[in-house]
């Protein structure tokens, strides 16, 4: 069956003849690999999308159940930018060690600054709950958004 | 593979009745699929089926996610729907999907049994109601017949205004409750005590509540008898998560913890 | 004439002391970054293994044709097929490559698969028909122990072994089998040459010593095998042993294709080594005044089914077994045991966090019962440079400012974060008046760079390009910031403002070693610098000038070789460094074992609800030892991450084993600390010179792993007055 739907503001279709998840269908079919798969149970956020205006886990969707639905992956928070505000922050905090949660962590974030652009920690570190890090102790991830929440 | 995206409840029920697999906000069924226990070649989503997300009153649609749940619900569902998953979980997932899973740790369930909720089930053959204790049979099974969807639960019209929700987990988000609790208690002392993670369905600690519900200022002696009541009445195991005998310690201490907050 | 002011040798922007953001940062930030998961080739297959479901058990038959059967498949490879050593391994190669008679842990590589896609290479792996006759897995480390099943036995014995101590401390302690968890999976792609030769593209820390296991496994001349650096998504000791390497060689040199394999988080549980659970009896003798008089230990740490690097591990925990402390009379006995459980190897501490847990634990215990302040009689006892290391003997002739970092941390002011969520979290499962505060203080010592005597070095090449200075080396980024440090001690050494690290293959240079043991920045780091200021010595000379610039070469003032004349002059330097050799220990554990160490500590504070044992860590202070900051920023992110997995080993994270088998490979089950788990750190860093390695810099990446799980048990133990002598800590080790 072919699934057409919005991904990052233009037009996609993919045909789609097996229960892949949204996840693997932006990895093998749509040449995007921004989003990564850490776990395949939705219990890491490395795979967080924007579906439909929610914030989701990627490996949790089925593709084939994306038919009209608006998708924005991490190659498309940014726009026309090279980087949204939320990467640039994150880039002068020294907040990416490895990068593998980045992606994720980059989507969770920008879909929080859209809902509420002075979040204060509480609202940061809820917003992040679902979005694991190995390296950095979210130190740097935290003190990132806090400036750009422009607070101390 | 085929997956039909009905917009109507009949149009949803058509393709159950042909054997379509359900699929809501994808937080079970993707584990399963993902992990290669199953492989759904015949789907039918139920995302955009407006009457499943209806919530009219104390009857809240099976297509309701947690998320909503959390800024609109009951108090002690609100507290629940704050502890599942993550805010991608709470998202996508729902109420009907965390029932059709019926796992014994659902976050979901002590509210539904606490306060006696109905579950609604619509097949082409028609609607029934089912109360919690018909509708959970088993760890991971209901009585949801293969071509029914659930379709909305029913909360009695008069909920307890006193009600109290706690659940333990060794982390602060993402995980599995070792033990969840609700307790409600109304004016007239009747008090009732739901739990999650002590059996293989969730179940009402109906002994304790006989006992607590006879009192109406309990003392501390009191209290502890309530307490050491529950940690009798539940039916935990050991597992990886936890250990028998601190599910069935921990049951009776957030026993009496919620009752003292229903108490204030 | 052109004039500016000269600047101060090293002070370059970008270079050493600044910090300046990582190269690759804008690549992982909009998802471009290509990490070996990531990889394509025309033209790709799949592989996928086939895994044993026990933990011990005889291959009775196996059958490869339902699996040949299925459409799309293009080979399945069993252990016959293995061209050359049938085993490999890190240290002894002792690991089959694929399962031959017999299977010896749950997960052991049966048969490997390649096929047009991974749902078919997987399928075609699940219908390979093994029969298995099960046998009784050996499970226990102290069975295996008495039955001499061990990799290695460790003695030390050193000083009067008949002092006595006027106060004695015994204890047995416990720590679990943490895992590694790096969020990438294990990955590669593997492509044929057409010539018999293959290039591998994997997720590594030690390239070389990958090619050379491949080489080997494959029956190649070392030649035909280049082994390429490839982005990966931490590491933490997971990727120091060979997983899917040799597996994607064989099936692509098999098929004539290139191959891809990409772990599951399942598999990648499996499959790759974990950091060895310990058992440890300690007794601790000390004088009146609290000060050590002697110290034993028995540690026993379960090595699984397969060497790996037991043997090191085994070494290190002994060695460290004392922490950092003056102690002249030392008997430690270990053992790395061989069991069915599955196989471990490096973790970030490598058998010095291990150790730890038990020797903290005991010094609070001395300290009670002297009734002394717990800070008091660790600075009564701390080690100091001109000190022996209680252990092996040797002398310690490098910073090791001990009393520094706890006079430090007694110093920090314990600040109340901002929204620090009650024990249970979100649970709602505490109120206020249930929770009781405790703080708690640990300090650890760990070495940095390889010891034992093993040749420790690292090559490193610097070509001067119109580009700038162009670092080119085999180390292995894992996330830790080494390219920024690299390139700013290419920049600080040459005096230029502009230089890059570009990652080689095997083929293109020597070994830079393991990205592992803390070492890269002060090895590879001391290879690039040495390169950097010997190429701009050379261009110096070779013009007669007094200074080099981005604009040139300059001589009294005026620019005498503008820089395009001397790039064209094709300038490079190649430099192999090495540590001070360190010697084999004799049968006592007596010698010059360690190159180098790092002291540093942690202060916990903690929120405990003791009757339902749930834990909030509320803040982990720290003070450590790091020579000299390279790139502040990236010593922060280290130690703030380091924390962070030992406040996962202290309370949540455990692999569970039932009979060999892990009841929770996964992230639902494997809990890892989300943001809403992690505590406040305020980190001070202890900068003096001294070491050897590059501006007197010291490894920073284990030593925030060493302490921090022993200082949130001390805190514990603070808050409820309970003993807690294992790691991860249990709600019911608190509440019942």
């Amino acid at each position: 069956m072919i699934v057409t739907f919005t991904l990052n503001g233009e037009s996609a279709n993919a045909r789609v003849e097996k229960p892949l998840s949204l996840l693997d269908l932006l990895h093998d079919e749509l040449g995007l690999p921004g989003s990564k798969a850490a776990c395949e149970q939705g219990e890491c956020g490395s795979c967080s999308v924007i579906l439909d205006g929610q914030l989701v886990c990627s490996c949790l969707v089925l593709a084939a159940d994306v038919e009209g639905s608006e998708v924005t992956t991490v190659e498309g928070v940014a726009g026309d930018d090279v980087l949204n505000g939320v990467q640039q922050a994150m880039h002068e905090a020294g907040a990416v060690q490895c990068g593998f949660c980045t992606p994720g962590i980059v989507v969770a974030a920008t879909d929080l600054f859209a809902r509420n652009p002075r979040p204060d920690l509480s609202e940061i570190k809820e917003a992040l709950a679902g979005n694991i890090c190995r390296c950095t102790g979210y130190g740097a991830i935290i003190r990132a958004l806090e400036g750009l929440a422009g607070r101390p | 593979m085929e997956v039909y995206h009905p917009t109507t409840l009949g149009e949803a029920l058509d393709a159950v009745d042909e054997g379509a697999m359900p699929l809501a906000g994808g937080t079970d069924l993707m584990v399963e699929t993902n992990s290669g226990h199953i492989r759904p070649e015949h789907v039918v989503g139920l995302r955009r089926v407006a009457e499943l997300q209806a919530w009219e009153g104390n009857r809240i649609g099976s297509g309701v996610t947690w998320r909503r749940i959390e800024h609109e619900g009951p108090r002690a569902l609100a507290q629940a729907a704050r502890t599942v998953g993550s805010p991608q979980i709470r998202n996508a997932g729902t109420l009907g999907g965390n029932l059709g899973t019926a796992s014994p740790a659902g976050d979901g369930h002590p509210f539904l049994v606490a306060v006696d909720a109905e579950i609604e089930l619509v097949s082409k053959r028609g609607t029934r109601r089912l109360g919690w204790r018909d509708f959970f049979t088993g760890v991971k099974e209901t009585a949801r017949d293969e071509d029914e969807l659930i379709t909305a639960v029913r909360l009695p019209d008069d909920l307890p205004e006193r009600q109290e929700f706690a659940k333990i987990g060794v982390r602060n988000a993402m995980v599995i409750a070792t033990v969840c609790v609700v307790v409600t208690r109304r004016p007239d002392g009747a008090t009732t005590v739901g739990l999650g993670s002590v059996a293989p369905t969730p179940i009402r600690a109906a002994r304790s509540e006989e006992m607590i519900s006879a009192i109406a200022r309990p003392s501390q002696t009191d209290l502890d008898e309530f307490q050491r009541l529950v940690g009798a009445e539940v039916s935990p195991i050991t597992d990886h998560r936890s250990t028998e005998a601190y599910r069935r310690h921990a049951a009776g201490v957030l026993a009496r913890r919620l009752l003292e907050r229903c108490l204030r | 004439m052109t004039t500016r002011t000269t600047k101060a040798p090293g002070q370059v922007a970008g270079g050493v002391g600044d910090s300046p953001l990582r190269p690759d940062g804008v690549a992982k930030l909009k998802g471009e970054f290509e990490y070996a998961s990531d990889l394509v080739s025309e033209g790709m297959l799949w592989g996928a293994t086939t895994r044993s479901p026990h933990a011990h058990a005889r291959i009775v038959s196996l059958d490869i044709a339902p699996a040949l059967a299925i459409g799309g498949v293009h080979a399945v490879l069993t252990a016959d097929d293995v061209p050359g050593s049938a085993l490999f391994g890190l240290e002894h190669p002792d690991q089959p490559v694929l399962a031959g008679e017999l299977v010896r842990y749950w997960g052991e590589p049966v048969a490997i698969v390649a096929a047009e896609d991974e749902d078919t290479a997987r399928r075609a792996a699940d219908a390979i028909a093994v029969v298995y006759e099960e046998l009784e897995p050996f499970v226990d480390p102290l069975e295996a122990d008495a039955a001499e099943a061990v990799f290695r036995r460790m003695q030390i014995r050193r000083g009067d072994q008949d002092a006595v101590g006027t106060v004695i401390v015994e204890g047995f302690y416990e720590v679990g089998m943490q895992d590694q968890a790096p969020l990438g999976p294990e990955a590669g792609l593997a492509v044929p040459d057409g010539q018999g030769g293959v290039d591998l593209y994997a997720t590594s820390q030690f390239v070389h010593v990958d090619q050379e296991q491949v080489v080997a496994s494959l029956g190649l001349r070392p030649e035909q095998v280049r082994s390429h650096p490839a982005g990966i998504g931490g590491a933490f000791g997971a990727r120091e042993d060979v997983n899917l390497h040799i597996h994607l060689c064989m099936l692509a040199l098999h098929t004539g294709q290139p191959v891809k394999m990409v772990y599951d988080r399942g598999e990648s549980f499996t499959g790759h080594v974990h950091r060895h659970p310990a058992l440890m009896w300690y007794r601790h003798e000390a004088d009146d005044d609290g000060r050590l008089v002697r110290v034993e230990a028995r540690i026993v740490i379960d090595g699984g089914a397969y060497a790996s690097t037991t043997s090191a591990v085994l070494a290190n925990a002994c060695y460290f077994a004392v922490g950092p402390y003056r102690c002249d009379s030392v008997a430690i006995d270990g053992a790395g045991t061989r069991t069915n459980n599955p196989p471990c190897g490096a973790m970030r501490g490598f058998g010095a966090v291990q150790v730890c847990v038990a020797y903290e634990a005991q010094m609070d215990r001395l300290a009670a019962e002297l009734g002394l302040d717990p800070l008091e009689i660790r600075r009564r006892n701390a080690l100091a440079t001109g000190d022996v290391l209680a252990t092996t003997g040797q002398r310690i002739d490098t910073p090791l400012p001990v009393v520094d970092v706890i006079d430090s941390l007694a110093a920090m002011p314990i600040t109340e974060p901002p929204a620090t969520p009650l024990p249970g979290g979100s649970g709602l499962t505490s109120e206020p008046g249930h929770v009781r505060r405790g703080v708690g203080y640990a300090i650890g010592i760990k070495n940095l760079g390889f010891s034992e005597g093993f040749d420790d070095f690292a090559q490193a090449r610097v070509r001067l390009t119109d580009e700038g200075a162009v670092v080119e080396t085999a180390a292995i980024e894992v996330g830790q910031g080494l390219v920024t440090v690299l390139a700013q001690l290419a920049r600080s050494g040459l005096g230029l403002s502009r230089a890059s690290v570009r990652h080689v293959d095997t083929s293109q240079i020597d070994s830079a070693g393991s990205t592992s043991a803390s070492r890269q920045t002060q090895i590879s780091g001391g290879a690039t610098l040495e390169a950097a200021t010997t190429l701009r010595r050379r261009i110096l000379e070779r013009h007669d000038g007094d200074d080099l610039d981005d604009d040139g070469v300059w001589r009294d003032g005026e620019l005498v070789i503008p820089m395009s004349v001397v790039v064209d002059e094709s300038w490079e330097e190649t430099v192999t460094f090495r540590h001070p050799a360190t010697e084999r220990p004799d049968d006592d554990g007596q010698g010059f074992v360690h190159a180098d160490f790092a002291v540093a500590g942690h202060r916990a504070v903690v929120d405990v609800d003791p009757e339902l044992g749930l834990v909030s860590v509320v803040r982990v202070d720290t003070a450590q030892d790091v020579g000299k900051a390279l790139h502040p920023q990236s010593v922060r992110g280290q130690i703030e991450g380091g924390i962070l997995q030992g406040v996962g080993l202290a309370v949540m994270e455990e692999l569970v084993m039932e009979g060999g088998v892990i009841k929770n490979p996964t992230f639902t089950d494997y809990l890892l600390p989300t943001i809403l788990d992690a505590p406040a750190v305020e980190a001070l860093l202890i900068e003096q010179d001294g070491s050897w390695g590059p501006f007197g810099a010291k490894g920073v990446g284990e030593p925030p792993t060493i302490s921090s799980t022993s200082a949130v048990l001390a805190a514990i133990r603070d808050a409820t007055g309970k003993p807690i002598t294992r790691a991860p800590v249990r709600p019911q080790d608190i509440a019942l």
